[in-house]
């Protein structure tokens, strides 16, 4: 069997939805094969295209890995999970859905905290009240410390939380957070407040090329069908 | 690499550590072998998030904590003397083992190399003790075949000491040397310290209104719009800031020529023969007292011109060590010629302040300095 272009897509949630009827739109049908139970699918309407389904979080690391031709994830997880992540994976198109801020939020109730150099602030005066270092809450661990520190905040320790993080506070395991928010309903519902110069990213879901991959013939020829397509420009692959 | 290559390179590298071991021992000093895998809270209490981004972590489920791979020695052997009979007493100390970072991009440095070097500890002398690490180091870069390193020399006592000698609050010298290690942050500190402060947003001057309210307690809780009080920071947590706040406030900007001075101590550069001379006439020209630490300069540089190292031929750079978040005296470091792209050679300095965090009574004096042997192997070819 000839090499395909292997396509990583979603394998659940909204942005698997979206993504499907993306791809419905240009005429690509992706269909779940199997009993619906297992992550197997095909795409129909185009030739030489394997959809492998994965986990969002994963999608980064295969596309850096190379184990994947294309994918489809948020910009987030791409700048914060793939290490030197220009050199391994192209943005090639924003998609328009999977809209999300990635913000520095903290409770709703410090009304001494509107800024990042408030922040500071209180971080360098919390230990020596509260015994330990202040505390930031998030699994964006590599864009959070790169934020805070090209802001000149010190004195903060990062604590991983890969999900319920906007419940830190309330449960004392944080004192502040880093987190994706769309509409800013549930930092609300948390009793959490952004902070005015808190937007480290604004993220959506993109198509990404990897490239690390190798494009064999018939993987070129599938990008380049589907390049046309999705009205992607050229593309830089190996 | 074929075998004869690799058995080749391991002999010189471990020709390089007999060397160093016999240079490091002729000196008095003892060998010391900590454990690869250290407690991550102390390291990274004392070197702070950034480098907390560069350690190998992982739980110790045992202890409900967390273990990193060391990302030095001078942490480790400080932590091991102080846990011995105690802080109050001088040693020597000799080490040579595989530290571990992981790299930023460019993926070019190893994860993995060797540091060798020593740690002494309350040696009264000051500026002997730093002037004799500087002179061993130097020594054992030679036993590898590194005879005209570059050095590069500051001392971080001299801006600490400009911070604490001109006229400002003490609220404003604690930020200042809080962000010293992070130079662009301190830049604009300062540069904002000499300026009328800003108009304050809404919800600041609500703050500070707030605190002469016949109860401030109810009266900042009511600025919260209803929030839930969650986490650990209380209302009390809030009303301390918010005083300070009001204290910072009233403050009036500080001298351009303060902030003047620092930074024109922080740019003296050029050969180590002339910085005394340029720092007394910044003080003397800015009538501030910095005789204490400059004279400590000026001693350190007699013991290494006495030592056998012509002061002009190393560069001072008031500004270096910046980086390096625990050390509060002499720093230095050393590449292989002036411009030498890549890792250091060697580096190292003073840290007296650090020992007072890892448990001192008072600051212990503290020096030390490594040597990265497979580097100078590299840039020396002995």
């Amino acid at each position: 069997m000839p090499e395909t272009l292997k396509l990583g897509l979603p394998s659940k949630g909204r942005i698997q939805s979206h993504t499907i009827d993306w791809f419905a739109k240009r005429g690509i049908a992706i269909e779940r094969t199997g009993d619906g139970r297992d992550y197997s699918a095909r795409a129909l309407g185009i030739e030489g295209v394997t959809p492998v389904m994965l986990s969002a979080g994963e999608i980064p690391r295969e596309l850096a890995a190379g184990r994947i031709h294309l994918g489809i994830t948020g910009e987030d997880l791409i700048r914060d999970r793939v290490h030197d992540w220009q050199r391994r994976v192209v943005l090639a198109q924003k998609l328009g859905f999977g809209d999300a801020d990635l913000v520095v939020a903290v409770p709703a109730f410090w009304v001494d905290v509107e800024t990042l150099a408030d922040l500071d602030a209180v971080a360098a005066r919390f230990r020596a009240r509260h015994g330990h270092a202040f505390r930031i809450a998030t699994k964006y661990h590599v864009l959070t410390r790169q934020f805070l520190r090209s802001h000149g905040v010190a004195d903060y320790r990062l604590v991983d939380s890969q999900g319920a993080t906007e419940a830190t506070p309330l449960h004392r395991t944080a004192e502040a957070i880093v987190d994706i928010t769309s509409s800013g309903e549930t930092l609300r519902a948390n009793s959490l407040r952004a902070l005015s110069d808190g937007l480290i990213l604004h993220s959506e879901a993109n198509l990404c090329v990897s490239r690390t991959a190798r494009f064999g013939e018939n993987a070129r020829r599938a990008l380049d069908d589907l390049a046309g397509r999705c009205g992607l420009g050229e593309v830089p692959v190996g | 690499m074929t075998s004869a290559e690799a058995a080749d390179k391991a002999a010189r590298l471990a020709e390089a550590r007999a060397r160093l071991a016999a240079l490091f021992a002729s000196a008095g000093h003892v060998p010391v072998e900590p454990a690869h895998m250290q407690p991550a809270g102390v390291l990274l209490d004392l070197y702070g998030e950034d480098i907390r981004g560069r350690s190998f972590i992982f739980p110790d489920n045992e202890r409900l904590g967390e273990l990193c791979l060391r990302p030095d020695f001078t942490v480790p052997v400080a932590v091991m003397h102080g846990d011995g009979p105690g802080w109050d007493r001088a040693a020597a100390y000799s080490y040579i083992g595989p530290v571990f970072r992981r790299q930023e991009v460019p993926m070019q440095r190893p994860l993995e190399y060797l540091q060798a070097g020593v740690e002494r500890f309350g040696d009264t002398d000051r500026p002997a003790a730093d002037a004799a690490v500087f002179a061993l180091i130097r020594e054992g870069l030679a036993a590898l075949g590194v005879e005209n390193g570059h050095a590069t020399v500051g001392d971080l006592g001299i801006p600490f000491a400009a911070i604490s000698a001109v006229e400002m609050s003490e609220s404003r010298r604690r930020g200042l040397r809080r962000h010293f290690w992070r130079p662009g942050r301190f830049h604009e500190m300062l540069a904002a310290y000499t300026r009328a402060a800003p108009e304050p947003t809404p919800m600041r001057a609500a703050l500070l209104a707030a605190l002469d309210a016949p109860d401030p307690a109810a009266a900042v809780a009511g600025l919260a719009n209803g929030a839930a009080m969650v986490g650990l920071r209380d209302i009390d947590d809030i009303l301390d800031r918010a005083r300070v706040l009001k204290e910072e406030a009233a403050e009036p900007p500080i001298a351009e020529e303060a902030a003047g001075l620092i930074e024109a101590i922080l740019a003296v550069a050029g050969p180590a023969s002339e910085a005394v001379g340029q720092l007394r006439d910044l003080a003397t020209g800015a009538g501030v007292d910095l005789a204490g630490p400059i004279d400590m300069l000026e001693r350190r540089l007699a013991a290494i011109d006495a030592a056998g190292i012509a002061p002009e031929t190393l560069e001072f750079d008031a500004a270096f060590g910046r980086n390096l978040e625990y050390y509060d005296g002499f720093v230095f470091e050393i590449v292989s010629r002036r411009g030498a792209s890549g890792p250091p050679l060697a580096g190292g300095g003073r840290y007296d302040a650090m020992t007072v965090r890892l448990g001192a009574p008072g600051p212990v004096p503290a020096v030390g300095g490594m040597i990265r042997p497979e580097a100078a192997l590299a840039a020396g070819g002995a």
